[in-house]
């Protein structure tokens, strides 16, 4: 017993200790310090600020459902019939819905009613009607974007050719041609098309 | 599938094959106490550690004293975790203001983050304060993984060693594991993680008034820092629920990539370092054959499946860009499905995608590699013991039946104890994966768990469990896990699985230390080659069919089925 508590117990607690001391206080310490200083912009969430207030991230998605913006992917980050746009970002989650599920194939159909009202009869992209991974996906697809161009040309009373420059703008393609997909970021394009763009 | 997601499959495997020989090789100096490049800073860094802890770092300890201090050392860790979950709301570092976890969710969890399984039946958002995350989650995600790491070495030092009593030192081991492998790489991981956008910081959640008016409730954390060893280190607990498709975890498609490399350059590199304590490099590529091998034709068919998109939808959708339910734009559909097969073949369970909404093909994927035993390339430490244990001891000795000779292995003879700890490994992953579903098939407290009805909802079930007691973490989500029953089987499922594992395979390399070696003759049958590589997938997958076929035609494969008939449920 006493070789047991000398031998076993005692290192496991003070190594337990030791190791917490190194990976769990110095190593997030040293991180946080030099990210604060290299690259404090991201470090802090890439929030956006006009004017003096913080208007959200270019990382995170926000709820759109005005004529006049281009509207984000349906969410489910926080979904609730008080907050059914979801893009709550303290409760990041898809739908885990399946894909023999009626209840989503019942969604997906609603968001096409919802779409064609607004938009008009063309083949809506994909992305637009099914729920994100995080529920905050801050982009849609470049075809995502065009399909909605004329809706905003008309609501904000600018050219079609206006609008699809701004959507040009607001284009990340993927790394070397292949690593990731061609985005579109849906807060920037927006806050683009308000002229509250400073930076970029 | 696009030629682009083609591109970032091979590109991922040629990183590997590159990393591989270098990391493989500078583990072994490592754990072997040869002097690396870092040895000046961080030697006297050891020592130290060393000192203060009383561990006398030239004493080497048995097989039977390496396992007592592995399940000591969880115990404790089990023990200190728990505690800090039950009393996180008055402990420092807390400004969202979160709650005590439950007695019967903090067991779960703290089982879960030391058997590097990383399920999680809480919310990151708003379950765990930032000590919880950054002193006790992400500290775990270190110590497990270098256990595993530990215990890899100590079966290989018994494969590898003739005639020897002793497995290595488990503190030196687990504590040279983090200091230079896991916490260097992480160091550089987590900036270059920040400077693509994840956060850094202590602050907590940040309101923001969005365009439309709308206030919006912002997360933020010491994400970056545990983001990278969550991959590095095979073990998948996101810092917010949405894991790595949350853009504050994952905010680019470089970062998406880099993931991928970072949850497999470990398991692959450990292929490599086999092959230095063999002294024969072909044996570690004959295995990293095999078990790439296994991995890109999962990731394959998984992408090809999620870049079809859902046959179920209603028409005036254009598909083009696949199944994109539960999917990030960034990433798009296929990258998701490559993404499921790496986190399954490896066990991490950090994911992309959610797997729960992926076709139900793509579901297959990384439920059979997670019933395989995760050895495409399995978790760090765990892929390469499983592979060798259920693969290459039980390939052995099939081939040893097949030509009526005594098997042996790297020289030295498998005999009847060694195939029966190497079965024990073999029948632990089926009986607690299938015992435990059908538990909960069985009881209203398990049958209330699923979201989605018909074959999904049994998926959903056979996924928990296959999840756990693999130590992998992934979950088909929709699966409503916090309750006491799946909480305490799950923590159940968790142990036996990684201890149930662990015990007999130190246990085989134990005996297998003690042996002599004998020179290879012409009968023996060479555990190198293309033909060696077939005859172990061969053995793993036949293995993993016989056991869970049944139970996957039940969900995934008659859910295909069904899907093309035009069923929904």
């Amino acid at each position: 017993m006493q070789n047991f508590l000398r031998h076993m117990l005692a290192p496991a607690i003070a190594l337990l200790v030791a190791l917490t001391l190194i990976t769990g206080v110095i190593y997030p310490a040293a991180v946080t310090l030099v990210a604060q200083v290299a690259f404090p912009s991201q470090a802090n969430g890439s929030l956006i600020t006009v004017d003096g207030k913080t208007v959200g991230s270019s990382l995170i998605g926000q709820a759109f459902d005005q004529p006049k913006y281009f509207w984000g992917r349906p969410s489910d980050a926080g979904a609730t019939t008080s907050n059914p746009g979801g893009y709550d970002g303290t409760s990041s989650a898809g739908s885990n819905l399946g894909p023999t599920s009626s209840a989503l194939i019942d969604a997906v159909t609603a968001q096409v009613d919802r779409l064609r009202a607004a938009n008009g009869n063309a083949p809506i992209p994909v992305d637009l009607v099914t729920a994100s991974a995080s529920g905050l996906d801050p982009d849609i697809s470049p075809a995502g974007a065009e399909y909605q161009v004329a809706r905003v040309a008309a609501a904000r009373g600018l050219t079609v050719a206006a609008v699809r420059a701004a959507v040009t703008r607001h284009t990340t393609q993927p790394l070397f041609g292949f690593i990731g997909e061609p985005v579109v970021n849906v807060l920037q394009l927006n806050l683009d098309l308000d002229g509250l763009l400073t930076s970029k | 599938m696009p030629f682009n997601d083609f591109l970032t499959l091979a590109s991922i495997g040629l990183a590997i094959l590159l990393i591989t020989p270098l990391l493989g090789g500078y583990i072994h100096r490592v754990m072997e106490g040869e002097r690396v490049f870092l040895s000046p800073v961080l030697r006297p860094v050891e020592r130290v550690v060393y000192r203060v802890c009383g561990i006398d770092a030239t004493a080497e300890m048995s097989w039977k004293g390496y396992t007592v201090a592995v399940l000591v050392m969880a115990a404790v860790a089990i023990v200190a975790g728990y505690a800090v979950f039950r009393i996180q709301d008055i402990l420092p570092l807390n400004p969202g203001h979160v709650g005590p976890m439950s007695p019967d969710l903090s067991f779960n969890t703290s089982v879960s983050f030391e058997t590097n399984t990383n399920w999680q039946n809480y919310s990151g958002e708003t379950g765990v304060s930032y000590l919880t995350q950054a002193g006790v989650l992400a500290v775990r995600n270190f110590t497990s993984a270098a256990t595993g790491l530990a215990v890899a070495i100590a079966l290989i030092r018994g494969l590898t060693r003739r005639s020897a009593k002793t497995l290595g030192n488990y503190w030196v081991d687990l504590t040279r594991g983090i200091l230079y492998i896991l916490l260097p790489i992480s160091i550089v991981g987590a900036l270059i993680l920040v400077w693509q956008g994840v956060p850094q910081t202590w602050n907590g959640p940040q309101t923001v008034t969005t365009l439309q008016g709308v206030q919006q409730t912002i997360s933020l954390g010491p994400v970056a820092s545990q983001e990278w060893i969550k991959d590095l280190g095979n073990n998948g607990g996101g810092f917010f629920n949405a894991n790595s498709a949350h853009p504050f975890e994952s905010p680019t498609g470089l970062t998406n990539w880099l993931e991928i490399v970072a949850l497999l350059m470990c398991s692959f590199s450990l292929t490599f370092t086999f092959g230095r304590y063999a002294g024969n490099r072909r044996q570690g590529w004959t295995i990293f054959g095999a078990m790439a091998a296994i991995l890109i034709v999962g990731a394959v068919v998984a992408m090809h499946s999620e870049a079809a998109g859902n046959p179920l939808f209603p028409a005036g959708i254009d598909q083009a860009l696949g199944n994109m339910e539960g999917k990030e734009t960034r990433f798009g559909s296929a990258v998701g499905g490559l993404f499921a097969a790496a986190t399954t073949g490896t066990s991490t369970g950090a994911i992309n995608a959610w797997h729960d909404s992926f076709q139900p093909i793509a579901g297959l994927v990384p439920l059979f590699n997670m019933e395989l035993g995760e050895i495409s390339p399995g978790g760090i430490g765990a892929g390469i013991y499983g592979m060798l244990v259920i693969g290459a001891i039980l390939a052995v000795f099939i081939a040893g039946l097949m030509v009526g000779r005594t098997p042996e292995f790297l020289g030295k003879k498998v005999e009847s104890y060694e195939i029966k700890m190497a079965m024990i490994t073999a029948l632990v992953l089926g009986a607690s994966i299938l015992g435990f579903t059908a538990l909960a098939t069985a009881l209203p407290e398990g049958l209330a768990g699923p979201l989605n009805k018909g074959p999904h909802g049994f998926s959903e079930i056979l996924y928990a469990f296959s999840s756990q007691t693999g130590n992998n973490g992934s979950a088909f989500a929709g699966l409503t896990g916090n309750t006491p029953f799946y909480n305490i089987t799950g923590a159940f499922a968790m142990l036996i699985g990684r201890y149930g594992m662990i015990v007999p395979i130190l246990a085989l390399a134990g005996s297998m230390a003690a042996k002599r070696r004998v020179a290879p003759s012409l009968g023996t049958f060479p555990t190198t080659g293309i033909l060696w590589s077939v005859l172990l997938i061969g053995v793993v997958v036949i293995v993993g069919a016989l056991t869970f076929f049944p139970a996957l035609s039940l969900g995934p494969i008659v859910e295909q089925l069904l899907q093309n008939a035009g069923k929904v449920f």
